[in-house]
């Protein structure tokens, strides 16, 4: 859990392993007119809920609240209940807004952030490339329903997140699931707004 | 005994007499010669702030140049070279050095730490709050770093610690360290382990920091970067740097000038060097006269010693210029001889002013003065006739004298002139009456503008805004200080609550007192209690009361654990915290410091201090005090200007007094008086358009224009007397030479004062900027008006 053990990895590192990284297994055909349907669309907004099985806690937490994407490089992630919490991140800049207090990070100092923040916000921008620098993608199903499962690359980020499975429709995003290496799980569903 | 021996005699002694003071001189080139001898109980807190406080330790760096990666390894070279160096006692660059220590150590002292450890809070009731707070934390972002932690406190003390202590956003970090908010800088606080005031100290450690960014890449990429620095010791550095600059090389560089235009002017070597005999020795005599008076000189003094070489060569100017011949030497001493004196006498007067002053450096500037003067003076009158050789002769300035006149004759209407000057200066003046004192304790400062900017982008670039207002809480000891923190930062917590400040700081944040650390203790219940609390607390919740069996063998354990010192901070990054925050005074008693933080966003920007003062009245027993640190020192120097402004005042009237005395005419006395008020108002008026408010030191400026053109105006006072007492007294030659030797000591004034001017130090640049003028005013409006009454 120590931020040293999570040291983000030298931008060479980071090069081999893109260019190590396993070719896709599913029809690249179909994930490459994916991620072009996925980086046509500019804006993106739904509300979630978000539940989390944690194995310290018999019932799972659920907490609800808005998902809004612009393109190409903010995300933001409003939750209202049940407590209230504002996460946006533009770029590399991280900013959490909660009771009154907020904290400013820079993505690049915190990698425990980066699998969220790469996974969603790449996989929402079309950015395949930058999909491929960080995880093994397998693509299954077809444009009306797909799924995409994201398995990180990098030993340290590995130490914290098994596996990221995105299911969307087309160029909507329904569900996040989210295994974390301790056994933990969070699951986020989406419901978009539909566009007036 | 040979003719003149005795005055030799004396000089002699009086040299080798000072020359043993001055070699025993300690020069002090900090800002204490603006610091008030007997300050107030809030100017003795300024005070020592600005000398020794922690604030004062700390050097702000700034890397700049190259991009960012370059930067933050340069940034981690660094501190990493300055952390090895006992010079410094810290060294912050945003590295998370300290990080995993710092939360081993929140989070081992969690239940002494924590301000929400109450006996409510481990009632079955409070437990089953915290913890479905907590249960609701764990659905955040933060719940990944939570989770962990829930086990062992589900309270969310660690939670709770973060909060106190992450009320101040700090600065952005990029690639590991700490970056301004454009992004565009890496920064890095050392903070030393020599004083601010030991300048020596700093000026090494400001090579250490220097040498390690030299070093801290390859010449190859280091190049594209630059090094900044700022911070009180790196100003004391500079300030002295430049006053020592001033001070040597304006006064060499002011000497060769003087020399040249006596050369000029005498064509005659020998007369050259014993013109510069006075001033020599008016300088040596003024320094030993303030080293024995106040057992030390400011630099600052020194720098104005310069200003007394354009004064002091005026007397061997009159002397040699209007003393030609023997003949002419023994009637000099007859009819010139009381009017220099007198000249010195009202510059005395002018000076002698300054000497009760409460602020060192103007006391200083009195005496160094007063003793220049009267040595000058007497050293051109009985020194300079005995070891003048009689051969000695300088150029006959007759024909310059006459062209000077001349040039004045063309003036037709010198009365309307000076009316018109008069009108003029006075309506500016009135127009500009409410800017036209600088009433801020900066102006006073001898560090230049370009540098106080660089601080104040640095102090914001690091969140840490200059600390403004403060809470100030006394103790007899530590534990008394820390106590009397507490409660006052109980009703800031009130005070933040209803959003008249934004956050406090308190160093019972990193530490509180023993007897609240005592209270809490004793707050946690006993294992079978607090057993009980939490299966019924968890009967509802979400966890089980078993997941949480770490949790009750920490509270067990902190039931047992010894209470907190200050020295268990050490080796965390909270004791550079509490350090800053906790002072121990002289007298073995402590201060707490609680800054005050302004509601930034849709307030003004100002703390309402009214409100802060009125809530925290009750406690004023408990040593709680309120200061605002800027109109704390805004009214310090407010005092040094009252006080300025009534002693040139008290300087002028006895000033006018000895001219009653000695002139013994209303009217005399209004023409010797008039060309001087002109020139003053004309000065300040041509500052107020220039756009430059007046400081203490252009005040003393005016006064010393005033005390310089005396001189003129008496001559020509004299002049006039002379012809009316005896229509052959005297000659068209001796006012053709007087008038001579009055603009060549004139313009020895103007060069002396006038590459003040040029100076780097802003009080000395204020001086040269009055004086030089001012000095060429008066001689203009004496003659101008001397003139006027001849014809």
């Amino acid at each position: 859990m120590t931020r040293r053990a999570l040291a983000a990895p030298t931008p060479a590192l980071i090069v081999v392993l893109a260019l190590l990284a396993a070719p896709v297994h599913a029809d690249s055909g179909d994930l490459d007119s994916l991620m072009a349907l996925l980086a046509a669309r500019r804006h993106g907004r739904a509300s979630f809920i978000e539940q989390q099985f944690l194995t310290v806690l018999r019932r799972p937490v659920e907490s609800r609240g808005e998902l809004i994407y612009d393109a190409p490089g903010h995300l933001e992630k409003r939750t209202v209940d049940p407590r209230a919490e504002r996460l946006t991140i533009d770029g590399d800049s991280v900013t959490i807004e909660r009771g009154g207090h907020r904290h400013v990070l820079d993505l690049n100092d915190h990698p425990q952030l980066q699998p969220f923040v790469t996974g969603l916000r790449a996989t929402l921008a079309g950015d395949r490339a930058q999909l491929e620098r960080a995880f093994k993608l397998d693509f299954g199903g077809e444009l009306e329903r797909w799924n995409l499962r994201l398995t990180p690359l990098q030993a340290p980020v590995a130490k914290i997140v098994r596996q990221i499975e995105i299911t969307g429709a087309r160029d909507d995003l329904l569900r996040v699931e989210v295994l974390l290496a301790d056994g933990d799980r969070s699951l986020m569903t989406l419901r978009p707004f539909t566009p007036q | 005994m040979r003719r003149g021996a005795l005055p030799i005699a004396v000089w002699s002694t009086g040299v080798a007499l000072a020359l043993v003071i001055v070699a025993r001189t300690s020069v002090r080139s900090d800002l204490s010669a603006f610091l008030p001898v007997h300050p107030t109980e809030a100017q003795q807190l300024l005070v020592d702030q600005l000398r020794d406080g922690p604030a004062s330790r700390m050097i702000l760096c700034a890397i700049k140049g190259g991009d960012a990666g370059l930067r933050a390894r340069a940034s981690a070279a660094v501190a990493e070279r300055l952390r090895n160096d006992p010079q410094f006692v810290t060294i912050a660059n945003g590295e998370d050095l300290a990080a995993d220590r710092d939360r081993r150590f929140l989070f081992e002292n969690r239940y002494l730490l924590s301000a929400a450890v109450t006996p409510r809070r481990f009632s079955a009731a409070g437990l089953g709050e915290a913890i479905q707070d907590s249960i609701d934390g764990l659905s955040q972002t933060q719940g990944l770093l939570l989770k962990f932690l829930f086990p062992r406190d589900p309270t969310g003390e660690m939670q709770q610690i973060l909060n106190q202590l992450e009320r101040m956003p700090g600065p952005r970090t990029i690639g590991g360290v700490w970056v301004s908010a454009d992004g565009a800088r890496a920064l890095i606080v050392a903070r030393t382990r020599a004083a601010g005031s030991d300048t020596d100290g700093q000026a090494r450690a400001m090579a250490a920091i220097r040498a390690a960014f030299e070093r801290s890449l390859p010449q190859s990429q280091g190049a594209a970067l630059q090094l900044q620095m700022s911070g009180p010791g790196v100003f004391a550095v500079a300030a002295r740097r430049h006053i020592e600059d001033a001070a040597v090389r304006l006064s060499i560089l002011s000497a060769a000038l003087i020399v040249a235009l006596l050369l000029i002017v005498y064509r005659s070597v020998p007369a050259v060097l014993l013109g510069l005999l006075p001033v020599a020795s008016a300088a040596l005599a003024g320094v030993a006269a303030v080293s024995a008076g106040f057992g030390v000189v400011y630099g600052i003094t020194l720098g104005f010693g310069i200003t007394l070489i354009g004064e002091a060569v005026d007397y061997s100017i009159y002397f040699f210029i209007q003393s030609r011949t023997t003949d002419a030497m023994q009637r000099w001493r007859r009819t010139f001889w009381p009017t220099v004196r007198l000249g010195m006498l009202c510059s005395v007067c002018g000076f002698a002013s300054l000497l009760p002053a409460h602020f060192p450096g103007l006391a200083q500037l009195g005496l160094y003065s007063i003793a220049g003067l009267l040595t000058a003076a007497a050293v051109t009158r009985f020194v300079l006739p005995v070891v003048s050789p009689r051969a000695l002769t300088v150029r006959d300035l007759t024909p310059l004298g006459a062209a000077l006149l001349r040039g004045l004759a063309a003036f037709k209407y010198p009365r309307a002139f000076s009316v018109i000057v008069l009108a003029g200066s006075t309506l500016l003046l009135v127009l500009h009456r409410g800017d036209l004192w600088n009433r801020d304790l900066s102006a006073l400062s001898p560090v230049p503008l370009a540098d106080q900017r660089l601080d104040a982008d640095l102090r914001k670039d690091l969140g840490a805004a200059d600390v403004r207002d403060l809470v100030v809480v006394r103790g007899i000891d530590l534990q008394a200080a820390l106590r009397g923190a507490e409660q006052a930062a109980a009703v800031l917590d009130g005070l933040v609550a209803s959003g008249i400040l934004a956050a406090y700081e308190s160093p019972t944040l990193y530490l509180p007192s023993l007897a609240t650390q005592e209270s809490r203790r004793a707050g946690l219940p006993d294992a079978n209690t607090l057993e009980e609390n939490l299966r019924s607390a968890t009967a509802e919740l979400a966890v089980r009361a078993e997941t949480l069996a770490p949790f009750l063998a920490d509270v067990a354990a902190a039931r047992n654990a010894a209470p907190l010192l200050p020295s268990d901070l050490e080796g965390t990054s909270l004791n550079e915290g509490f350090d800053t925050l906790i002072l121990c005074q002289g007298d073995g008693r402590w201060n707490a410091l609680l800054p005050l933080h302004a509601v930034a966003r849709g307030g003004s920007g100002e703390i309402d201090l009214a409100a802060v003062r009125a809530a925290l009245a009750p406690l004023a027993s408990a040593g709680v005090t309120v200061i605002d640190l800027k109109s704390e020192s805004n009214a310090l120097y407010a005092s040094y200007l009252t006080e300025a402004l009534r002693l040139s005042s008290a300087g002028f009237l006895s000033l006018v007094t000895l001219l009653s005395v000695t002139l013994r005419s209303v009217a005399r006395i209004a023409r010797v008086l008039a060309p001087l008020i002109l020139a003053v108002l004309c000065v300040a008026a041509l500052l107020a358009l220039a756009g430059r408010q007046l400081t203490i030191l252009h005040l003393i400026g005016l006064l010393l224009v005033v005390a310089v053109g005396s001189n003129y105006a008496l001559f020509f006072c004299r002049r006039r007397a002379d012809a009316a007492a005896s229509p052959h007294g005297g000659t068209a030659a001796e006012e053709n030479l007087t008038m001579a030797s009055l603009g060549v000591a004139n313009l020895g004034t103007v060069i002396g004062f006038g590459l003040l001017a040029f100076s780097q130090v802003p009080v000395l640049e204020a001086l040269g900027t009055t004086i030089a003028p001012g000095a060429f005013l008066a001689l203009l409006f004496s003659a101008l008006l001397g003139a006027h009454a001849r014809a």
